[in-house]
């Protein structure tokens, strides 16, 4: 575009990270802009809102460094990510340059970062299983294609662990086949973590099949805006034009959001809940939603998204926003990591709402739903009376009662505890499931079938 | 005819427009693209206009033009079964100009022009119609008739043909010359015009058993369900639009999820509606206007939505309307509004939020339409508070007006409590004309036993309190039966699997029977209590069990009645007197 050779000195004011300009030509809504400062640093920004009076840009980098000397040029589209079956073993920067030391991308398309909805009509629901290896979720709150699962952690929690365990382990039954591949979007993370996550990456060769998008916590705070976009676009390429399975891993949308506020706050708008944007939901849907099948396409996005719950707060506007759209969530609980558990996953606030969609004959087991809802119950009961012994103590309770505060126990150290590296299998998970149930009268084994009691329940299936 | 303007600022979804003498709501097609929008706000030569479309890319000295109507959908055949976006289009349309993505600047009316549809008249030449007045219909679907209104103000009619026609085709004309078309054009923020309102009279039937026996909603009423992320909004409005008895369910899935519209698009064709046994999705239409889809279009979805129930209401039709969520459709609201620079009410909202709310809510209703006949338009809305915090401007706002509050709770959800409709929170106000309606048409003790449970939740939860003090070891019998009976009806009345293949859809007649099964045990229980038999012994009873999982079986009516000889038996042999 012609115009994108101007350049302006026109700044009148800078706020946060919002710069404003004046009598430009005509400006696009969303238009990238690149900044020269004096001392010849470039930036780029983000025009937010274009008026015949001005121009208000949001600048990635942040605005440290710049007066009002500084030109602003604009380049006359929105941006876009250079894609090509290359990027796959590439790392990147948080605003999409290489920093593996590689060459650029030599694309293949170049796509608008901000994607666009997938018609609901064009969607293909999501019904495979992917068995992660973990039981928790395997078992409990299974995962399938397509969906957008987050895990709900707190500081100081091995969510990280647990999610480099999902990515090595993943894999669908033979049957459904189909090439994985793994995107990692880290924003605002320590550079401690990444390279933790990088190390492990690189150990288990999943550096191969993975594109990975850093944006460290020394890295501008508003950069934090486009990393999970660059991440989302590099997955829809690989899986509606390469045919992957692609699982996105994004950490931490905390640090995401406040990135928001931040933006909100600078441009002085009417703040929603705790001093985040009225806008925060659908913000958090544009990213979420980019995650599905879609009919007659091989590929598809399966979204771990990783949050840390300021003050384990689940009703904060981060996770209750998250929550609001996401399938479902995998609760990272401070109780059991004290306990010493790992993964310390709270099944009781956790939930998968597709998991029925990926369950059953045929797909796993038969008795899958009705084993992992008397887990389910027989844990939650069991709790409930680990809350009634601290005021009662265990003498006052019953035969049967006690048995289910055993119970409780054993969960967590057979069901829920497993090694960093264990690979469950769906089966091996089930079959300690039975294990554990059949510690339990088998008159309260209400939610199981006769016939799948009589098939699996180890007392019977040693008979045979 | 067109006018030109020009766009002079660019902020998210919000154009301003310089040079078009607009009036409010009028449609306009915004910058180089031909983005559709809408006039929102008129500010001396500027106009101020929402764009439906993303507008990336757009800029001030963009063409702006104005095509001289209002923002209206097209009623008329072709509705049925269809699924929209928030201002009517098609969206197998879109998918098929634009791929599996949606892109910008592509419009396509609502209706199909080039469809033939058979079209039957019912009025004779010389008769002088008004607008809603009959003309005659069009068998959409086996069982649904779409009936032909006309939009005029009192023409003679010079004659109809039956014929097959598509609907720019006309069917007739007016002694003035006026030709009769088989569709017309609705602003959708304009209630449609009906001749009387009157009293809701009979309930809607859902197969649900917290909604008929517990909280029933009237048909013509409204009724809303709050609760938290996870809590069964979504659920709760699926099943009511697969049981109700409703003719017509229009769906509104407004800043929701995409995967959750795939899935009524994968299940209703498969579901037979309970009504005639047809498809499910011939009685449906659904506007996905997911939380990815712009704004300005999920405002406007909402409106679109109660449009189409209303028009078909005008045929003489009863319909539902469901709108998860209307808190999303709140948000489209603070979102616009904050670009407009509007003082913001309370928590950043719209000060005209509690009054579009309430016009929205008041669209539902029973009416005598405009051609006599009695129908319905119900409306049932989610509410998606923050935090789960009902003390929030939506939650409250909508509380002021609906008559049912189906209030979902945490808790309950968690120890998957499903539906988690709290008993002690919700109420309805519809219980004068439902218990009237119930008696007569289903059984005369039907109030009587509903009042029985209420009374005894209410009690279950009095004791609730003394347990947690001193164990329940410590109440007299009689009141750890009073909690055992309750217990059983939380599990076999309140909770209702949706995903259960029977258990999805329990019909009046069977809630009756096992609301008078469960009294039947109580009644005997408590006389086993008065011959000292332990309340353990009672709740390990084998009949207690089978009663509980009568509702899990096709042959329901053979269960329950084996499950109560069971009853009789076993407490027999307690000496109890059966
Ligand atoms: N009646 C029911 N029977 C069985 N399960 C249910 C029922 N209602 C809800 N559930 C369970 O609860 C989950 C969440 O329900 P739903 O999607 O309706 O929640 P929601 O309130 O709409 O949440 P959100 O606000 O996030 O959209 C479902 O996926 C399902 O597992
Ligand atoms: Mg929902």
């Amino acid at each position: 575009m012609i115009d994108s050779a101007l350049e302006y000195k026109t700044i009148t004011k800078v706020v946060g990270p919002l710069i404003f300009v004046e009598k430009t030509h005509a400006v696009g809504y969303n238009e990238i802009v690149s900044l020269r400062l004096e001392d010849g640093t470039i930036k780029r920004g983000q025009v937010m809102d274009s008026s015949n009076k001005a121009v208000v840009v949001q600048v990635f980098e942040g605005t440290a460094g710049i007066n009002r000397n500084a030109s602003v040029k604009f380049l006359g589209d929105t941006m876009h990510l250079p894609v090509s079956g290359d990027i796959l073993g590439r790392i990147f920067s948080g605003s999409g340059e290489p920093i593996d030391g590689g060459m650029n991308i030599i694309p293949e398309d170049k796509l608008d970062i901000n994607g666009s909805a997938i018609n609901p009509y064009a969607r293909d629901s999501p019904n495979e299983f992917i068995q992660t290896g973990i039981s928790t979720i395997d078992g409990m709150n299974t995962l399938v294609r397509g969906q957008k699962l987050p895990i709900f952690s707190s500081s100081g929690l091995p969510h990280n662990d647990i999610a480099l365990q999902i990515a090595r382990q993943a894999q669908v039954k033979e049957s459904s086949g189909g090439q994985f591949a793994v995107v990692f979007a880290a924003m605002g993370i320590t550079n401690e973590e990444a390279q933790y996550f990088m190390r492990d990456f690189e150990r288990t060769g999943a550096l191969k099949r993975a594109v990975i998008y850093l944006n460290l916590a020394s890295d501008p705070a508003i950069e934090r805006l486009i990393t999970p976009r660059l991440a989302l676009t590099a997955a829809e390429y690989l899986a509606f034009t390469m045919d992957l399975h692609v699982l996105v891993i994004l950490t931490d949308i905390t640090n995401y959001a406040e990135a928001l506020r931040e933006i909100g706050a600078a441009r002085e708008e009417v703040p929603g809940r705790r001093g985040y944007p009225g806008y925060m939901y659908t913000d958090f849907a544009m990213l979420y939603e980019r995650a599905g099948r879609i009919k007659g396409k091989k590929g598809s996005i399966t979204q771990f998204p990783i949050l840390t719950m300021p003050g384990d707060d689940k009703t904060h506007p981060i996770p209750d926003l998250s929550g609001y759209i996401t399938e479902g969530q995998i609760l990272v609980s401070r109780d059991l990591h004290r306990k010493g558990i790992y993964p310390p996953i709270n099944v009781l606030p956790s939930l998968s709402r597709l998991m029925n969609q990926g369950i059953g004959k045929g797909k796993t087991r038969e008795d899958h739903k009705a084993i992992s809802d008397q887990l389910y119950a027989a844990y939650a009961e069991g709790i409930d009376l680990r809350g009634l012994v601290a005021i009662v103590g265990k003498e006052a309770l019953s035969e049967r009662d006690r048995l289910f505060l055993d119970f409780a126990d054993l969960f967590e150290e057979k069901f829920v505890q497993q090694g960093r590296n264990e690979n469950r299998d769906i089966e091996t998970t089930l079959s300690i499931g039975w294990d554990l149930v059949s510690t339990l009268p088998e008159t309260s084994l209400t939610r199981i079938d006769r016939k799948y009691i009589e098939k699996y329940h180890p007392k019977y299936a040693k008979k045979e | 005819m067109t006018e030109n303007g020009r766009i002079v600022r660019v902020s998210g979804p919000v154009v301003t427009a310089e040079g078009i003498s607009a009036r409010m709501y009028d449609l306009v097609l915004a910058g180089n693209d031909g983005l559709m929008g809408e006039v929102i706000k008129i500010v001396g030569d500027n106009s101020v206009i929402q764009v439906y479309e993303d507008t990336s890319n757009v800029r001030p000295g963009e063409p702006v033009k104005k095509p001289w109507a209002t923002s209206s959908v097209e009623l008329g055949p072709g509705l049925l079964g269809q699924i929209y976006d928030g201002i009517q289009r098609p969206l197998p349309k879109l998918m098929e100009k634009m791929g599996d993505f949606i892109k910008r600047g592509v419009s396509e009316p609502g209706l199909s022009h080039t469809k033939k549809y058979h079209f039957i008249p019912s009025v004779k030449k010389g008769v002088k119609v008004s607008n809603g007045d009959t003309l005659g219909y069009v068998q959409e679907t086996k069982y649904h008739r779409h009936y032909i209104l006309a939009n005029v103000d009192g023409k003679e009619l010079s004659g109809l043909n039956e014929g097959d026609y598509t609907i720019d085709d006309p069917v007739g004309s007016y002694s003035d010359g006026m030709p009769v078309l088989m569709y017309h054009k609705w602003p959708v923020r304009t209630p449609r015009p009906y001749r009387k309102k009157m009293a809701p009279y009979e309930p809607l039937v859902t197969g649900q058993r917290i909604f008929d026996t517990f909280f029933p909603v009237a048909k013509g009423g409204t009724a809303a369900i709050p609760g938290p992320f996870g809590s069964g909004k979504t659920v709760s409005q699926h099943q009511l639009a697969k049981w109700s008895d409703s003719d017509i369910v229009v769906y509104v899935g407004c800043g929701e999820r995409g995967n959750e519209m795939t899935e009524v698009l994968t299940e209703f064709p498969e579901l037979q509606d309970p009504k005639t046994g047809s498809p499910l999705m011939d009685r449906t239409v659904l506007i996905a206007n997911t939380s990815n889809m712009p704004v300005a279009a999920r405002e406007a979805s909402v409106y679109t939505g109660i449009t189409f129930a209303e028009y078909f209401r005008d045929m003489g039709y009863n319909v539902s309307l469901m709108a998860d969520s209307t808190s999303r459709w709140a948000e489209a609201m603070r979102e616009i509004s904050s670009r407009l620079e509007e003082m913001p009410g309370e928590e950043g909202f719209p000060a005209y939020l509690s009054a579009r709310l309430s016009t929205f809510y008041e669209r539902a209703g029973v009416v005598q339409t405009m051609s006599n006949k009695e129908a319905s338009v119900t409306v049932i809305g989610a509410v998606s508070p923050p935090g789960g915090d009902f003390s929030e401007p939506v939650t409250q706002n909508t509380l002021r007006i609906v008559k049912v509050f189906w209030a979902l709770d945490a808790k309950l959800a968690q120890r998957r409590h499903f539906p988690s409709v709290n008993w002690l929170t919700s109420y309805t106000l519809y219980t004068d004309i439902t218990n009237e309606w119930f008696n007569k048409n289903v059984s005369p003790r039907w109030s009587e036993s509903r009042q029985h449970f209420m009374t005894l939740l209410q009690k279950e939860a009095e004791l609730q309190e003394i347990v947690q003090l001193v164990g329940s070891d410590a109440l007299p019998p009689d009141e750890q039966l009073t909690l055992e009976i309750a217990r059983m009806i939380r599990e076999i009345l309140l909770q209702q699997n949706a995903f259960h293949e029977v258990d999805s859809y329990c019909s009046i007649q069977r809630q009756m029977m096992l609301n008078e099964a469960i009294i039947e045990f109580e009644n005997y229980a408590k006389e086993a209590v008065a011959k000292e038999i332990a309340v353990e012994s009672i709740a390990s009873m084998k009949a207690r069990d089978l009663l509980s999982k009568a509702r899990f079986e096709k042959n329901f009516e053979e269960e329950l009645k084996k499950a109560m000889e069971y009853a009789k038996n076993e407490f027999a042999s307690m000496g109890v007197k059966v």
